[in-house]
């Protein structure tokens, strides 16, 4: 009795988170543009966005920014949880504590404050300012996965490497990133889709220069339902569902 | 050696002056600004004025704080309630399966909320799912209006936001130590003392980050408002977006900002005490 009741609990819980994603992806293989009636199946609304030369543009502004401040806080956080993991320094404790701070800082904080920043040193917004936003979004994510898998690692084998005539370059380069790598790889696929999901630091430090997906999909949502917007936002799920699977494969390999 | 500590005192310069710039600076200059006047020319005018904060104690204004917390706080209160026997649940199924549950919560929580924000619509509408089927079961004779309300950016916060409740409760109840729990109900505890005195306790880190991820992201989420809510502002967030982008006050923006940042401090400061009180425990 007592299962069956968190059977159908867990049941109703799955079924509200999914509910509205089903009920969204169904309706963009709707032939119908104007009622919620079922109208027949149509891949026509994925042809449609393949064809929208300005909305193609946006989503590859999207990946192309997803992509290279991934990569970017990667290196950053990487370098950060390998410093604080291996060396002793006076502020250690606090670079821990601000990465953890920054992890929890409400996006529209982090936001201004990167707009502030980029006003008083007069950039101007676009690409650049983008970029810099959504590594300094990504770095404290890369940096406390990286830092927690490393907590894990077995330190004699870094001693041996040093009893074995290894440098701190030669340790750093042949053992720590090595046994690094498939927790940098999560690391990756978080920052990712930590880009491609955020809305708000990108509305403020953004300019009209470099339109990207999710703002663009904001200006579309606001106007109400339409069919394009359905189906670029089922090729959105799929793609983020794609880069959970690989992340947690990867984070699963370590263990 | 002297090379090697060269590449240590390259490493960690860079490591700090990226914190400095980037995590101290902003938000320095935040601070600042909140107490500078507006100007026209160049944004900020330095000054050391508390005028803005002085306005958003003002009952127009406070008003926006209070009904904003208000409506944040009620989202993490149904997040937590729903989440918590939910995270409960997932946490006891054995392994391979309970893989999957997590993963299948893990999906939304990683999905564009803006897309998610959006499904909602398709649920909430006039003609949506919810009305059709109350209508269908004669429920209701007209469609009930949900869209536009504050009911509906309450679902849509709690919709986009579960699954970030329910990850940190998940990993307390998991490394919950169940002998605990059997050595309570062998003392002769009955569940609900068991509940209220062992795993209550043992589990607060997790609900106190699982709030601090639903409440301060729900205070801000302006698109939320913006999409569920309808022209009425309901949100912190939209308060201080419009602050930026049309009214251009930079000034009582950052005091709203900085306010906000005050209120992440408490539940960070509560976070804390409630692991450290945690790990004394273990201890002794």
């Amino acid at each position: 009795m007592k299962k069956q009741v968190q059977f159908i609990y867990a049941a109703l819980i799955y079924f509200f988170l999914y509910l509205p994603l089903a009920v969204m992806v169904a309706y963009s293989f709707n032939a119908s543009r104007f009622t919620m009636q079922w109208k027949g199946f149509t891949l026509h609304w994925y042809d449609q966005l393949l064809h929208d030369a300005s909305l193609i543009q946006a989503a590859l502004h999207s990946l192309a920014i997803a992509t290279c401040s991934a990569t970017a806080a990667c290196v950053v956080g990487t370098v950060t949880a390998l410093a604080i993991h291996r060396w002793r320094f006076a502020g250690r404790k606090t670079i821990h504590a601000v990465l953890f701070i920054m992890m929890m800082s409400p996006d529209i904080v982090i936001g201004i404050s990167l707009l502030v920043l980029f006003m008083a040193i007069s950039l101007p917004l676009g690409f650049w300012t983008l970029f810099m936003a959504h590594v300094t979004l990504c770095v404290p994510f890369v940096a406390i996965t990286v830092h927690g898998r490393l907590q894990g690692f077995d330190p004699h084998v870094v001693e041996a490497a040093r009893d074995l005539g290894a440098g701190e370059y030669e340790v750093w380069r042949h053992i720590i990133l090595p046994m690094t790598m498939p927790a940098v790889l999560a690391g990756w696929f978080m920052s990712f889709t930590l880009s491609l999901d955020d809305v708000i630091i990108a509305f403020f430090t953004t300019g009209p220069t470099f339109e990207i997906l999710p703002l663009r999909i904001y200006s579309m949502v606001r106007l109400g339902l339409k069919p394009e917007v359905n189906a670029l936002c089922a090729v959105m799920i799929l793609i983020t569902a794609v880069a959970v699977v690989t992340t947690q494969g990867l984070l699963k390999e370590r263990q | 050696m002297k090379d090697s500590r060269l590449f240590k005192r390259l490493v960690l310069s860079a490591v700090l002056l990226w914190i400095v710039f980037f995590a101290f600076a902003p938000n320095l200059l935040v601070l600042l600004a909140s107490f500078g006047h507006v100007s026209t020319t160049t944004f900020v005018m330095p000054a050391l004025s508390l005028d803005s904060y002085a306005r958003l104690l003002e009952p127009s204004y406070g008003r926006i704080l209070i009904s904003s917390f208000a409506l944040s706080g009620g989202v993490t209160l149904i997040c937590l309630v729903c989440g918590y026997p939910f995270a409960a649940i997932v946490a006891r199924t054995s392994p391979p399966w309970r893989n999957l549950l997590l993963l299948l919560v893990v999906i939304p929580f990683w999905t564009n909320s803006l897309v998610r924000t959006y499904a909602m619509i398709a649920i909430l509408n006039a003609n949506g799912i919810v009305n059709r089927l109350l209508l269908s079961m004669n429920l209701i004779t007209t469609a009930l209006p949900m869209m536009y309300t504050s009911g509906a950016v309450v679902a849509g916060l709690v919709y986009t936001l579960l699954p970030f409740m329910v990850l940190p409760l998940y990993a307390a109840l998991e490394r919950l130590d169940q002998r605990y729990v059997e050595a309570a109900r062998d003392l002769g505890a009955t569940p609900a003392k068991t509940f209220v005195h062992v795993v209550l306790p043992m589990t607060l880190p997790g609900i106190v980050s699982g709030c601090m991820l639903v409440f301060l992201p729900a205070i801000g989420m302006f698109y939320v408002s913006d999409v569920l809510g309808g022209a009425r502002s309901m949100l912190l967030g939209n308060f201080i977006r419009d602050q930026f982008l049309t009214s251009r006050d930079w000034p009582f923006g950052s005091a709203a900002s900085v306010a906000m940042t005050l209120v992440m401090a408490v539940m960070l400061l509560l976070y804390w005490k409630s692991n450290a009180r945690l790990a004394h425990r273990e201890w002794t």
